[in-house]
């Protein structure tokens, strides 16, 4: 994967079966947000190909939402490919979105905006939600309350997900597994209790000697 | 009184042809982004055709309906140029002009420089108020007000519409979805020829049409496609309709000579309160 001379992904290879929670980690630059957008056919490989199988949804860093339209029909766009256009499944998962079915996507706060982000996804029925930077500008409590939606999904309905996570922490929490990124490459791969007692990560990643 | 109503009537029927083109340029910018200039071109070239056409002695309606068809193609081509070279706004905008130049090119050299017109529906005059009126100033009148009604409600109330609409609110976002987002680009400018060419074939039994035409239609369309913030057809609609009287009445009391001026007025008048309401926007 290159921009220009640049490579920004260079024989990267990464596997999420049904039912886990995957992380993806990596300083700013790694390549996590291109080697998302090569996943979900956002970006075409200068060299080699990109393989997957099943249906991957994207919810894109910055939410990307269709800001001019109301929710309700961001998550109607969401099943653009899908059979069915019913939104509800996407209200029971996050029941505070329903009384905003009919508000601009823009005006919502940032933690409405990512569940309706996630919900667009959702609406695609992927096999693997793919999610980048869920916790980009959000205070805790909401990254909390989303990623415990997630989790019961995930557990519910085997639903795969690859959490890309500038916050390590919350990134190893959540997920059973994780790879890390350094400029383009792979350079860890483990479960994730693992990866929090690994030195260099924990010296990277989780600011080293202050954890315990 | 009489010349009041002939020209209240004369102007709602202007109105009708600048809310048609107005609408191919919503239609075309809330799906690309693009300001199509080559807007006004859609309606000389169709009328145009469909002039010959009717001269080759294809018969009323099929002339008509060819030279509709053919207009949406033209918008096809245009848009294909326009987009899929992936400009920039700018770009985009220049490439419009261009276009419309090349159009005005392409119909002197087919069609000279004489204004062409044909005659319309044939069907008696018929006399309201003490005003005689050709027939086809109704059927001009009642078939862009179905066309832009009807195109109106699918662009704002269908799935298909939405999608088209999520294009330029959001093109990345429209792509990860899976929206083909140039081929509804594409589509965008066909309908925008199909609506150009249908005001061209309806105004030319009334107004006659020269090759260089399409400046001055593609002003006004654009001037009342601002009234809607270039996204709303019904706005737009209320905006041809005002610069459609507006023309006919300044035309009609005052001087032909001063239409244009008049009416560049009020476009500016118009995107300079469009400039505030921005402003005022963004800070809200
Ligand atoms: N459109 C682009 N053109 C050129 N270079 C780019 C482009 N997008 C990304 N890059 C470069 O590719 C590399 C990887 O970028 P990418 O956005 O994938 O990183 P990231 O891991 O998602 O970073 P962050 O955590 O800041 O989101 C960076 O060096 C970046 O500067
Ligand atoms: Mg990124």
């Amino acid at each position: 994967m290159r921009y220009g001379a640049a490579v920004a992904l260079d024989g990267v290879g990464i596997s999420v079966e049904r039912g886990e929670m995957v992380a993806l980690v990596g300083a700013n630059g790694a390549g996590k947000t291109t080697l998302l957008n090569a996943l979900s056919g956002m970006l075409v490989p200068s060299a080699g190909r990109i393989s997957c199988s099943g249906r991957i949804a994207h919810v894109p860093e910055g939410r990307e939402l269709f800001s001019d339209l109301n929710v309700d029909d961001n998550l109607r766009i969401g099943a653009w490919k899908a059979t069915s256009r019913d939104p509800s499944p996407v209200y029971e998962l996050f029941p505070q979105l329903q009384p905003l079915a009919k508000r601009r996507a823009g005006g919502l706060s940032g933690g409405e905006q990512q569940m309706v982000a996630i919900g667009r996804a959702l609406m695609a029925k992927p096999d693997l939600l793919a999610i980048d930077e869920l916790s980009q500008g959000l205070a805790p409590n909401i990254v909390q309350e989303i990623s415990r939606h997630l989790v019961k999904l995930n557990l519910e309905t085997g639903l795969a997900v690859l959490l890309v996570e500038q916050n390590a922490r919350l990134a190893l929490d959540l997920c059973t597994r994780a790879y890390v990124l350094e400029t383009g490459r792979i350079v860890e791969e483990g479960p994730s209790s693992r990866l929090r007692e690994d030195p260099a990560v924990q010296r990277a990643y989780l600011g080293g000697h202050l954890v315990s | 009184m009489s010349a009041f109503l002939q020209y209240l009537i004369t102007g709602i029927a202007r109105g009708f042809l600048f809310a048609l083109l107005a609408t191919g340029f919503v239609v075309i910018h809330r799906v690309t982004k693009v300001v199509n200039f080559a807007q006004g071109a859609f309606a000389v070239l169709g009328g145009f055709i469909a002039y010959s056409l009717l001269r080759a002695g294809v018969p009323h309606g099929v002339s008509e309906a060819i030279a509709v068809l053919a207009a949406a193609a033209i918008g096809l081509v245009f848009g294909a140029i326009t987009i899929l070279g992936n400009m920039t706004p700018v770009g985009s905008l220049i490439t419009t002009i261009g276009l419309a130049i090349l159009s005005e090119a392409i119909a002197m050299i087919a069609w000279g420089t004489t204004p062409l017109t044909f005659s319309g529906i044939g069907g008696p005059d018929i006399q309201v108020a003490g005003v005689f009126l050709q027939t086809q100033y109704l059927l001009l009148i009642g078939v862009s007000l179905v066309v832009l009604v009807v195109l109106w409600l699918a662009l704002d109330r269908t799935y298909v519409g939405k999608g088209m609409t999520s294009c330029a609110s959001n093109p990345y976002a429209a792509r990860l979805a899976g929206i083909n987002v140039k081929r509804m680009g594409l589509l965008s400018f066909a309908i925008g020829g199909a609506l150009g060419g249908l005001g061209g074939v309806l105004i030319m039994p009334l107004f006659p049409l020269t090759y260089d035409g399409d400046v001055s239609l593609s002003i006004l369309g654009f001037a009342a496609a601002i009234v809607g913030g270039l996204t709303s057809p019904g706005l737009a609609l209320v905006g041809g309709l005002v610069f459609g009287i507006a023309e006919q009445f300044v035309a009609g009391y005052w001087s032909p000579a001063n239409e244009s001026a008049v009416a560049l007025g009020i476009l500016l008048l118009l995107l300079l309160w469009q400039a505030r309401r921005h402003r005022s926007e963004e800070i809200a």
